[in-house]
């Protein structure tokens, strides 16, 4: 019950938000709240979608200041598409992740941006990295992000496994989700979830009254 | 270089950065702490009970700054004594937890601590207080200290009502450790304490025995 101080003027803390992205056998999910607000009093977008596809098969969720990462995906998104042109075919997630990390280390001064990439493709299959707030890159199999995530690293270690199911992997990001949007107060709104694999994407959509609800509600 | 620079850990104020938890089930409650204090990046004690008797059945758990915590625990100590002694039979958890309640109010600028109160009292059966900055509410559990906000999520999720003795052992123990992992003010090994009618039971559960959780 201690004060954290989580809003944006503290240097290196991630704004009102809560991201996430997790591997499933044969593919990946990665999902966002839809809050935007203002110095954490006002909300200023219910409906915000913080992810964002960059490529057929991958998709980024932004975390910090969202003016620096819109900035930075935008930039992303056209180098990608060259890089894919020039060598005829989709990109790999690496590549779409290396591209964010590059912008990020080489800019560390002036920005305040960090990513979640996910994505699908034919050399790995599902993947998830993350690019940290001063440039690092590093793969992961399960990784949340923003000031609601802080309330959820107990139960994403408990409960995130290997090679779980399509379905289970969606449950476990729900169930994440609406606990951290339920402690933190800058998350909120509806659940953006979009499942990867080798198939196709899909956008999943909870609302805030089909959320999951647990047992002090 | 000439002459080093004191210790950092001479210069930080000891705090326990702490994870505490305790959860009441039907017929007494379970408390639970991790063992580290530290100043500022040190571990001054890696093995210190955070779990503080008040009276025979009622402990509070202690989190914050480990000099205001230890104090108050020793001030409502004695005057639990005293009131015991006046009313002639054992005290409630209820007013343990409203001594506590009256320092941390009296004094709120002044103390950084918080502290969980828990225990089981004749008329009521385990209760479980928290006394955050002077507020006094009974809830069914209640988690504190700087690791809990990694717990939140986790306790949220896994709470049930009605679960007996041995699950709320087995949920507190599971919480401590996942927050252990995760913050880097908690630590050390694990203190458990369980407070029925029978009795109270104080057990220690070292680093390498708390259930692994974790997978990565």
């Amino acid at each position: 019950m201690e004060k954290h101080y989580t809003d944006s003027k503290v240097k290196g803390v991630s704004t009102g938000t809560t991201i996430l992205a997790a591997i499933f056998d044969g593919g990946v999910v990665i999902g966002s709240d839809s809050r935007a607000s203002i110095g954490g009093e006002y909300v200023s977008s219910k409906t915000i979608n913080k992810v964002i596809q960059v490529h057929d098969r991958i998709f980024c969720c932004m975390a910090g200041s969202l003016a620096d990462a819109q900035a930075v995906i935008k930039s992303a998104k056209s180098h990608l598409s060259f890089h894919s042109v020039q060598m005829e075919s989709p990109p790999l997630v690496i590549a779409a992740a290396s591209v964010l990390k590059e912008l990020c280390y080489k800019n560390k001064d002036e920005l305040q941006a960090g990513f979640l990439t996910a994505g699908w493709d034919s050399k790995k299959g599902p993947q998830v990295y993350v690019v940290s707030l001063g440039g690092m890159l590093i793969s992961q199999q399960v990784t949340i992000g923003g000031s609601g995530s802080t309330y959820i690293y107990g139960y994403v270690d408990a409960k995130y496994k290997p090679n779980m199911t399509r379905e289970e992997c969606l449950q476990f990001a729900t169930n994440a989700l609406a606990l951290a949007m339920g402690r933190d107060n800058v998350s909120g709104g509806v659940a953006h979830l979009v499942v990867i694999t080798e198939k196709g994407v899909e956008h999943v959509v909870v609302p805030g009254d089909k959320l999951p609800r647990f047992n002090d509600e | 270089m000439l002459g080093e620079a004191e210790p950092q850990w001479l210069s930080e104020e000891v705090k326990t950065g702490t994870t505490i938890i305790a959860i009441e089930f039907n017929g007494g409650v379970v408390l639970g702490s991790d063992s580290r204090v530290s100043a500022g990046e040190s571990v001054v004690n890696r093995v210190m009970n955070k779990l503080s008797p008040l009276h025979d059945k009622i402990y509070c758990a202690l989190s914050g700054s480990a000099a205001d915590a230890q104090t108050i625990a020793e001030m409502v100590n004695y005057q639990l004594d005293v009131h015991s002694m006046e009313i002639g039979e054992d005290p409630q958890v209820r007013s343990a937890a409203t001594l506590v309640k009256n320092i941390s109010y009296k004094y709120k600028e002044e103390l950084s601590a918080h502290l969980i109160v828990a225990g089981w009292d004749r008329r009521e059966g385990g209760q479980v207080f928290a006394t955050l900055k002077g507020l006094l509410t009974r809830q069914p559990f209640a988690v504190g200290g700087s690791g809990s906000s990694y717990v939140y999520g986790f306790v949220d999720a896994e709470y049930r009502k009605g679960m007996n003795k041995k699950e709320c052992q087995q949920f507190v123990v599971n919480t401590l450790s996942l927050a252990m992992k995760r913050d880097g003010s908690s630590g050390g090994v694990a203190y458990l304490v369980t407070i029925d009618e029978h009795g109270t039971e104080e057990k220690v559960i070292l680093g390498n025995d708390l259930p692994n959780l974790f997978n990565q």
